[in-house]
């Protein structure tokens, strides 16, 4: 612990002679309250728990009362408590701990499982804990009747315990395993209803791309262990913050970009985003916690936990990347957005908008800004919970994904309703719900950032302020063709259960008021929640006296003007739904509708040449060149074994009818091979191989 | 228990099984149960003993031969041959899989019959192959080595040959219309001959040659290697026995461009035949290059370095693809076991300790992995009569737990991390972003990590595509109305050890790694300093 706080003194010394500023004299003077104890000694049990979970439902789950869901609800409130008791401590205490079993020593290197508890990690057990909470209430009565309940349960709790190795891991090598065990968890789940062949193919996809950027990710933890010696966090930071003009320095542009590349699958950023819309095959209480609460959130989450190494104070280690970084994020909230506006299926509005959102992030840790980029991971994560479960409402009301089979549910669905509007109005960025403060946090970081040199931050800047029109231009698209105008489905649209919406309306609470705990000038209290254990001074991470008001005023009214004008074209209530939706301009839907074409190309221009011709080259290169090769051997050897063999019968025994049957065919003569000359053969290799060692003596 | 550490026990260990071949030889065709049970006896005391072994094995002295034999123990004196056998943290892990699989094996077949039946036969045939397998990797003398390598050879050649796959093959380019047996047991035969007769070749040489350093030729490997360390093996003559072993080993592992004989070899065999293949004998290669090639022949090794890592490189990308085209499920397996063995060997050329131990750990993976793979592929060939992936689907429908155990293999086989492959892919190209300075190929090697990065895409991307194809959707018309039997008793009992395996190791590394490391150190250091 003692350590910690010196990286932060001594980066503060690094990062040059600018002085200190007021948030790094309070970050210096914070001193975490626990450093030791039980709590924090058996924290592991967040982890292990739902691990252990998830074999008990899939081996006893079907013989129980709730077919396994009690455990997968049990053990997921069990995290919850523990992360909000964890949450609370730290936010009035501090903590900062590292537990690590060593599991294998090779080399120079030593591998362990670790659990880490301090800020960063705390925020994560608590999103996980308190939403997966929620989730899992409302899914069990969604998944009702599901063709395989306790399996969904058992998959989802899977999910949870790798989702907690990874925001728990202490090393590069633990936080891989969490990634990918998070990642087949969600190929599992995509693939829910794999009868239907689409629904496997949109798994694939999931996995496939995201196994490419963990490709980087691979590499990237590679060369960075490989200079640093470790795969500790600590370790590498510490190479960090003392700016060693190692091996690190040497490689850390490319360990850097090569490990965004792995942020960029999990986290969808653009151009490896195409999986997050199909995984929309997903039940949606999965598309709540996964695919847009928790797992998307994990490539932002390894940028925060390596935050110094991007953040580069010295100028010798991934600084050039944050470049790289923010313009990726820029346009990923910029282009994502459009292709909100044209879906018709009302959750493939919402993970188009996740994406977006991610964009914002991912910028934020570009400008480094890390407490900003935290803190709309922490609100969205919320909100767009909140968002899915009440698209998932909708859903299970109309049994229809199509908004087109919606409409005028507002008064049919009251909670799911009024709950959607606070979502809404928290996502769109509409003061004080939560997403206005966490998206004006991280435009006044950009803000900053480009006043203090980044340049790239002033372009993103402008895209970000555009992304919130089409933010808002796309809910209130979704707002007006399913809760306004006349309900056109089929089925008989009634509220939901209990179970479902009392979850909702516990989000909705959280999408009002967590973004309290970051009100500039008023409270401000989650820059030190999340600010315990890595060091934030320097560029980019601004703590404002008080809220941006020449942004404010820009952007607020950039909003209402979104709101305004997606009404305008989609707010016609009278019209059949079909007509309402009938907005599109020529040649930009066009465009949008397909996806800019990026699936297309990556099916063309990769999948299908390497399923097709590159394989199947592949392939024939093996039986006829190489394979006939061999074969043209064989049969030259088969030749050989003949002759001598007639030469044997003809000369020595005279058995001229064998002969006969001998020629009769080379299948033939292999078989006789078979059954008795298999002597012959070996006598043959051996002549062959006594020629060469002749020849080998002789030279 | 002196007995046990002075050499005993581990010649039990090599020669129980063969013991049990005699004894099931010898009871009458006709009393089939008993047949079974005696195999399943000395398979399953040859793994206590194996395990007491284990148990016993000094853990922080991995690095020195333990429950050798004495060194001087005399087999054929005319050529001075020994009768050396010992185990060290290398060759542990891998006498312990052998014995494993061997009992599996014996478990699997008790109501899994290939055609013609003949059981008494497959299980000694079985049985040698336990000490054959166990043998080469314990032998520490050239010959015994030899011999024990060239055992394994005769009953896996007789078990594709005699129970392997009847269908008719048109072969390409020569168009010969040939059973699919005969042909891959002949071609399985032919090739491991060639290899080995150069392998061989290189030992005699090393064999002569030895005397002109020492009072009396040597076939020791120990000695050897201390020659080798000392750098007296140079010029033509390394290189020249380098490129035998090479040979030999390479067509074992396989290396591409020596690999043919394996995917027709393991789709031909009974299932059986391909695990005990796949999870045993094609380690036999991977275990030459570390045990008798890189300390004997340390800087040959290294010279060799770059080129065995390319065609391992080659192996991966190249078996990979192969992979995507194929239909058949079995075959698909075998290519993997092509890209696996690539990861391997890639390892190995690394000529780092990390290398090395994610070498090991692989071949161990590998083993459980496909093997595993092999088994099921095995089982449901057996329900469906057809491996054609184009015929079969929605096994998740029609045999759920079958299709879950496929699905868990499968995601084995592609690294996924907290299973066992996970670690020895991963560390293979951690080693060659950093191999041997020695070698001075240092880009080389990085170029092939990003390479071989690219095959681990490459292998989720087969591996989801079998998937797919035999695990979801709905089952075909043709299957779509039977009533297909899941796993069974049996299966599962052979299975389950191979699960357990697998996740213990991934989440427990050091189940290898705390054998091996040690004695990979201090291998490496001998042979290269430092």
């Amino acid at each position: 612990m003692h350590r910690l706080l010196t990286i932060a003194s001594q980066i503060t010394l690094a990062a040059g002679e600018e002085g200190e500023s007021a948030a790094e004299e309070a970050h210096d003077a914070f001193v975490p309250g626990i450093t030791s104890g039980p709590l924090v000694e058996w924290a592991w049990l967040i982890v292990v728990v739902p691990i252990i979970a998830t074999f008990i439902i899939m081996f006893w789950g079907k013989k129980m009362p709730f077919k396994g869901w009690e455990i997968a609800w049990g053990s997921i409130g069990f995290v919850a408590i523990y992360g909000t008791v964890l949450f609370v401590l730290n936010a009035t205490q501090g903590i900062v701990y590292e537990g690590a079993v060593e599991i294998a020593q090779i080399g120079d290197l030593t591998l362990e499982w670790g659990w880490v508890v301090d800020g960063l990690s705390i925020m994560m057990y608590f999103l996980v804990g308190v939403v997966g909470f929620l989730v899992f209430t409302y899914a069990k009565s969604y998944m009702k009747g599901d063709v395989r309940f306790t399996w969904f349960f058992a998959s989802f709790s899977l999910f949870a315990g790798g989702m907690l190795v990874l925001v728990s891991a202490p090393n590069l090598i633990q936080l891989i395993v969490g990634w990918e065990l998070v990642g087949v968890s969600s190929y599992l789940l995509i693939g829910h209803y794999w009868e239907d062949l689409a629904n496997v193919d949109a798994a694939n996809t999931a996995f496939m791309v995201n196994k490419v950027a963990d490709a980087g990710l691979f590499l990237g933890a590679i060369i960075m262990a490989v200079s640093v010696g470790s795969f500790r966090f600590d370790d590498i930071i510490d190479v960090v913050v003392h700016g060693e003009a190692g091996m690190l320095s040497q490689y850390a542009f490319w360990a850097g970009l090569l490990i965004f590349i792995g942020a960029m699958g999990k986290s969808a950023q653009f151009p490896l985003h195409v999986w997050l819309p199909d995984a929309m095959a997903g039940p949606t209480p999965v598309s709540a916690l996964m695919h847009a609460a928790t797992m998307v959130t994990a490539g932002v989450y390894l940028l925060a936990r390596l935050f110094p190494f991007y953040l580069d104070p010295t100028g010798m280690f991934a600084g050039d990347v944050r470049d790289i970084i923010i313009v990726i994020g820029g346009l990923t909230l910029f282009l994502m957005g459009f292709l909100a506006i044209v879906q018709k299926d009302i959750k493939k509005v919402l993970a188009y908008s996740t994406v977006s959102q991610l964009g914002y992030m991912v910028a934020a840790m570009g400008a480094g800004a890390y407490t900003a980029g935290l803190f709309h991971l922490f609100t969205h994560a919320f909100f767009k919970a909140l968002l899915f479960l009440g698209a998932g409402s909708i859903i299970h009301a109309v049994h229809s994904n199509n908004m087109l089979d919606m409409g005028g549910l507002r008064k049919k669905m009251p909670v799911t309703f009024w709950t959607f509007i606070v979502g809404t109005l928290a996502l769109i960025g509409i003061f004080p719900f939560a997403g206005f403060f966490s998206k004006d946090e991280i435009l006044a970081s950009m803000k900053y950032a480009g006043e203090n040199g980044q340049d790239m931050a002033n372009f993103i800047l402008i895209l970000g302020i555009a992304g919130a029109f089409i933010t808002a231009f796309y809910m209130t698209r979704l707002l007006a063709l399913t809760f306004f105008g006349k309900y056109e489905g089929h089925a008989e649209p009634h509220e939901s259960p209990k179970m479902m919406t009392v979850p909702l309306v516990a989000l909705a609470f959280f999408a009002v008021a967590a973004g309290w705990i970051n009100w500039p000038g008023v409270y401000t209290g989650f820059t030190t929640w999340v600010a315990t254990r890595i060091p934030l001074t320097g560029m980019g991470d601004h703590h404002p006296e008080g809220l941006d008001w020449s942004l404010v005023v820009i952007v607020t009214p950039v909003v209402l003007a979104g709101v305004v004008a997606g009404w305008f074209v989609y707010g016609r209530k009278k019209k059949p739904q079909a007509e309402r939706d009938s907005f599109r301009i020529p040649v930009l839907w066009p465009f949008f509708e397909n996806l800019y074409y990026i699936p297309d190309f990556y099916m063309n221009a990769i999948v299908r040449p390497i399923m097709g011709p590159i394989s199947r080259v592949v392939l024939w290169f093996d039986m006829y060149v190489i394979d006939g090769f061999v074969n043209l051997v064989g049969l030259g050897s088969l030749g050989l074994a003949k002759v001598v063999r007639v030469f044997d019968q003809n000369v020595v025994d005279g058995f001229y009818n064998e002969l006969g049957a001998g020629v009769g065919g080379s299948g033939s003569g292999l078989r006789l091979m078979f059954t008795g000359r298999v002597q012959q053969y070996a006598a043959f290799s051996f002549i062959g191989v006594v020629v060469i060692a002749v020849l080998f003596i002789i030279l | 228990m002196d007995w046990f550490e002075n050499g005993w026990g581990l010649s039990l260990i090599v020669f129980l099984p063969v013991v049990g071949a005699l004894a099931v030889l010898a009871i009458p065709k006709a009393k089939e149960s008993l047949i079974k049970w005696t195999a399943l006896a000395f398979s399953l005391v040859t793994l206590g003993l194996v395990i007491a072994l284990a148990v016993q094995f000094d853990y922080s002295a991995a690095d020195t031969y333990q429950f050798g034999t004495a060194m001087d123990t005399t087999w054929i004196s005319a050529i001075n041959a020994n009768f050396y056998i010992a185990v060290d943290g290398i060759s542990l892990p891998m006498v312990i899989l052998a014995a494993v699989i061997t009992v599996l094996v014996i478990i699997y077949s008790w109501n899994h019959w290939p055609e013609p039946h003949n059981p008494k036969l497959l299980l000694a045939f079985v049985l040698i192959l336990a000490t054959g397998m166990t043998g080469t990797f314990v032998a520490l003398d050239l010959v015994l080595f030899f011999v024990f390598f060239e055992v394994v050879l005769l009953p896996m050649y007789f078990m594709i040959g005699i129970w392997g796959d009847r269908a008719i093959r048109v072969v390409p380019v020569v168009h010969w219309k040939i059973e699919m047996r005969l042909y891959a047991s002949l071609k399985f035969f032919l090739f491991t001959l060639f290899g080995s007769a150069f392998m061989l070749l290189a030992f005699i040489a090393l064999y002569f040659k030895s005397g002109e350093f020492l009072d009396e030729r040597t076939w020791s490997m120990i000695e050897l290697s201390d020659l080798g360390s000392a750098g007296v093996f140079t010029g033509t003559f390394a290189f020249l026995v380098f490129a035998g072993l090479f040979l030999g080993f390479a067509v074992k592992v396989p290396m591409w461009p020596l690999h043919t004989w394996l995917p027709d070899a393991h789709t031909a065999a009974p299932t059986i035949g391909s695990v005990i293949l796949a999870a045993v004998l094609l380690k036999l290669g991977t275990y030459g290059f570390i045990r008798i090639a890189i300390p004997i022949l340390p800087d040959e090794a290294v010279s060799w370095a770059p080129f065995i890592g390319i065609l391992a490189v080659i192996g991966i990308i190249y078996g990979s693809l192969a992979c995507l085209a194929q239909t058949d499920m079995k075959r698909l397996i075998a290519y993997s076991s092509v890209g696996h063995m690539g990861f391997i060997m890639l390892g190995v050329a690394t000529l780092t300790p990390i290398g090395l131990n994610a070498a090991i750990i692989g071949m161990v993976a590998h083993g459980l992995i496909t093997g595993l793979l092999f088994f099921i592929a095995g089982s449901m060939s057996h329900r469906y009569h057809t491996r054609d992936m184009t015929r079969i689907g929605g096994t998740m429908v029609l045999m759920p737990r079958m299709g879950v155990l496929l699905g868990f293999a499968a995601m084995a086989s592609l690294g996924l991390p907290a299973l066992a492959g996970f670690w020895g892919e991963f560390m293979a190209l951690l080693a060659s972003f950093d191999p041997l300075p020695l070698i001075g190929a240092t880009t080389t090697f990085r170029v092939l990590m990003v390479f071989g990065a690219i095959g681990t895409v490459l292998t989720a991307g087969y591996m989801l595509y079998m998937l797919r194809n035999v695990d979801f959707g709905e089952p075909s018309k043709e299957f779509a109305d039977k009533v297909l039997p899941d796993v069974d008793g049996y299966e599962w009992l052979a299975w389950s050890p191979l699960v357990i395996g697998i996740i213990a190791i991934g989440i427990y590394p050091k189940l290898v790694f705390g054998a091996t490391n040690e004695a990979v150190v201090s291998l490496l250091a001998k042979a290269f300093g430092g």
